[in-house]
């Protein structure tokens, strides 16, 4: 049971990384589509330049770097020149896609040894929990904190009061005096700087190495998980988690049924997807009418002013 | 946007793509004049490479074209890859089961896909109308669906006799492949198909009533809702009409080019359609030409991994690059336009690029 719980752990923390940057991104109320496509272009990127400088920590910051480029980029498009931000998210997908492909042909099957264990000294003795929560690697440490983090600056201080305005009233912030693009700008490249923390911790821990598409399906599944997670730090790490969970299920079913191994692993996304379908129903919204205190966390309505360029008058 | 204006952003979109090009080959150490040489006569450099070359414009005419059909309800109908998968399993199982001469088969292969690819689309249609699932999503869960029950096709009930592989099924029986020039791969009735479905989307589009009511539909639901149009049968009938022609490009790939069910059977023809209508830019006469570009860099790019070997995703990049400063470009320009009317006047801009 410890075992699996760290696994799961270990398994979501590059989606947390993805999914948490991605919520901050389309609070403040861009969406950058292009998830699928960056998060393998940075994976990419951080494993080659800790392969060829063998300094892991730089192919981290690396691909931070790719990532928050490749948001900027979307943010130009859509802020600056007022371009439909998923037209430019879907181009950008399938350029940095067929990038990765071809920049990182050099670096396929290339090896590497990947982030070191750090068991944190007393706390992984404590029973049950320091199994699973304390005999990680930095990485896994760093999703864990930045959840708490996400959710502490997004709903209790006063600059994540400003960000959830600029995505929610951009018009009222605006007339507060609040740089609403300026703000959309700074976002979406926070945001897209964690989608690259979260590709190399695919590259360099979670799934070491690099090969042809190496991280497959994970930026849309992340994308998935945004909107599963209502826009919430705390349920979009669930989702996550929800789906490490279902992975590793996958993975322990294969020997049972061999011929389900193949079409296992797609699955999670139409779960996804069905789960969608009945966030949206009325129920969801009646349970946070019921218990307020809950609401701030059933909440799934998108930002609404997200996807909507914004133009001071 | 004049021509002129709209020439002139095209040209400084291509030296631009055609610049990240060399760029990165000069990165890798690749001759990029060689390189280039190699992906014209890769595509139109014999009669078979010509062909080659049809093979791939014609999936991709129909999916870029459909995707203009729900680009102009102002639907992002992005699991059109799921379509084009469905399209193919129902061709599929026509061709597998049902035996006759080759005209029949050819008819029933292409309505089955039609039908194949229309309800796929559909079911994203009613996801979004009626359970309020973003199209976007509920488009991509689809095709992952679409992947998984032909991978379990491929290695479960459609399987070869004594092999569970992924490598995919039998060949169909012959009376059930598109007919093709001798010695050549390409088929005429896939090409032919493709231009007609140009054709009439041209003219439903541009002269039809419900043509001009649908893009009233996707230039303000709203309005178009309150002028008494019944916006969501107009929406669900341009997911069944892209999801149709989708469907239509996976029976030609599966009957006409691979004549048999592969788990890569969309050939991505989809995706790449996405980046054909956004070029084209909403206008179904500049599908073909376009399509024809994208078919060259695709068929080419195989002739550099062969010979040079380069990785052939330099093709996609080049294809992407070109689209986005395409996008780029115009969005420079109307926002010049709008900054120098705005000057001229207090008119409020116009918004050009917004679809």
């Amino acid at each position: 049971m410890e075992a699996a719980l760290a696994t799961i752990l270990a398994a979501a923390a590059p989606l947390v990384f993805a999914v948490i940057g991605e919520t901050i991104t389309e609070k403040a109320g861009v969406i950058n589509l292009s998830l699928d496509g960056s998060i393998m272009l940075s994976a990419m990127a951080g494993f080659a330049t800790a392969f060829v400088t063998g300094n892991l920590w730089l192919g981290f910051i690396v691909a931070a770097l790719v990532g928050m480029a490749v948001a900027l980029l979307i943010a130009f498009a859509s802020i600056s020149l007022k371009l439909n931000q998923v037209a430019v998210g879907f181009v950008l997908f399938a350029l940095t896609r067929d990038l990765s492909s071809f920049l990182g042909n050099p670096y396929v099957h290339q090896r590497l040894a990947g982030v070191p264990h750090l068991p944190i000294p007393i706390l992984e003795n404590i029973p049950f929990l320091g199994p699973i929560f304390f005999q990680q690697d930095l990485v896994v440490y760093g999703s864990l904190v930045l959840i708490f983090v996400a959710y502490w600056f997004i709903f209790r201080t006063r600059p994540g009061l400003k960000l959830r305005a600029v995505g929610e009233r951009p018009e009222a912030a605006h007339a507060r005096g609040i740089p609403v693009n300026r703000l959309r700008y700074l976002y979406t490249a926070i945001g897209g700087a964690l989608v690259g923390l979260g590709g190399a911790a695919f590259s360099l821990d979670m799934k070491l190495g690099w090969s042809y598409q190496h991280t497959l399906n994970f930026g849309w599944i992340a994308l998935a998980i945004v909107i599963f997670g209502g826009w919430h730090p705390y349920r979009a790490a669930l989702g996550a988690y929800l789906f490490g969970a279902l992975q590793i299920i996958a993975l322990k079913l294969q020997p049972i049924f061999p011929g389900l191994s193949q079409v296992l692993p797609s699955m999670p996304f139409p779960i996804m997807i069905l789960t969608l379908v009945i966030i949206y129903t009325d129920w969801l919204k009646r349970l946070a009418d019921r218990f307020p205190s809950l609401r701030e966390f059933l909440a799934s309505e998108p930002p609404s002013g997200s996807g909507v360029p914004f133009e001071p008058e | 946007m004049n021509f002129a204006r709209r020439f002139a952003s095209s040209l400084v979109a291509i030296v631009a793509a055609l610049a990240v090009a060399i760029g990165l080959m000069l990165l890798v150490d690749a001759p990029p004049f060689e390189a280039l040489k190699l992906l014209v006569e890769g595509s139109v450099g014999s009669d078979v490479k010509i062909a080659d070359t049809f093979m791939a414009w014609a999936p991709l005419v129909l999916t870029s074209t459909g995707l203009i059909v729900t680009f102009a309800a102002g639907l992002w109908n992005i699991g059109v890859e799921g379509q084009v998968m469905a399209g193919a399993i129902a061709a599929s199982w026509v061709a597998r089961t049902v035996d006759g001469p080759v005209w029949l088969l050819i008819v029933l292969t292409m309505l089955a896909g039609m039908i194949g690819g229309a309800l796929w689309a559909l079911l994203a249609g009613v996801l979004k109308v009626y359970g309020r699932v973003n199209e976007i999503f509920g488009g991509l869960g689809l095709t992952f669906v679409a992947q998984a029950l032909i991978t379990y096709l491929v290695i479960g009930p459609w399987k070869r006799p004594g092999v569970a592989s992924t490598s995919g099924t039998e060949p169909f029986p012959e009376h059930a492949w598109l007919p093709t020039l001798p010695g050549l791969r390409i088929s005429l009735v896939a090409v032919g198909v493709a231009l007609v479905a140009v054709i009439i989307i041209y003219f439903m589009l541009r002269g039809t009533r419900f043509g001009l009511r649908l893009k009233a539909v996707g230039k303000n639901s709203r309005s178009a809702y309150l002028l008494g149009i019944p916006t969501t049968r107009y929406m669900l009938a341009a997911f069944a009409i892209g999801g149709a022609l989708a469907g239509l490009a996976g029976t030609i790939q599966a009957t006409g080019f691979l004549h048999r069910l592969v788990p890569a059977v969309s050939g991505g023809y989809g995706y790449l359609g996405i980046l054909v209508a956004l070029l084209a830019n909403s206008s179904t006469i500049w599908v073909p030409p376009v399509s024809f570009f994208f078919a060259m860099i695709s068929v080419g790019s195989t002739q550099l991994q062969l010979r040079l070997n380069l990785d052939s995703s330099l093709g996609g990049v080049l294809q992407g690059v070109l689209v986005l400063f395409t996008l780029l470009a115009q969005g420079w320009q109307s926002r010049r336009i709008a900054r120098e009317a705005a000057e001229a006047s207090a008119a409020p801009p116009v918004k050009l690029v917004e679809s």
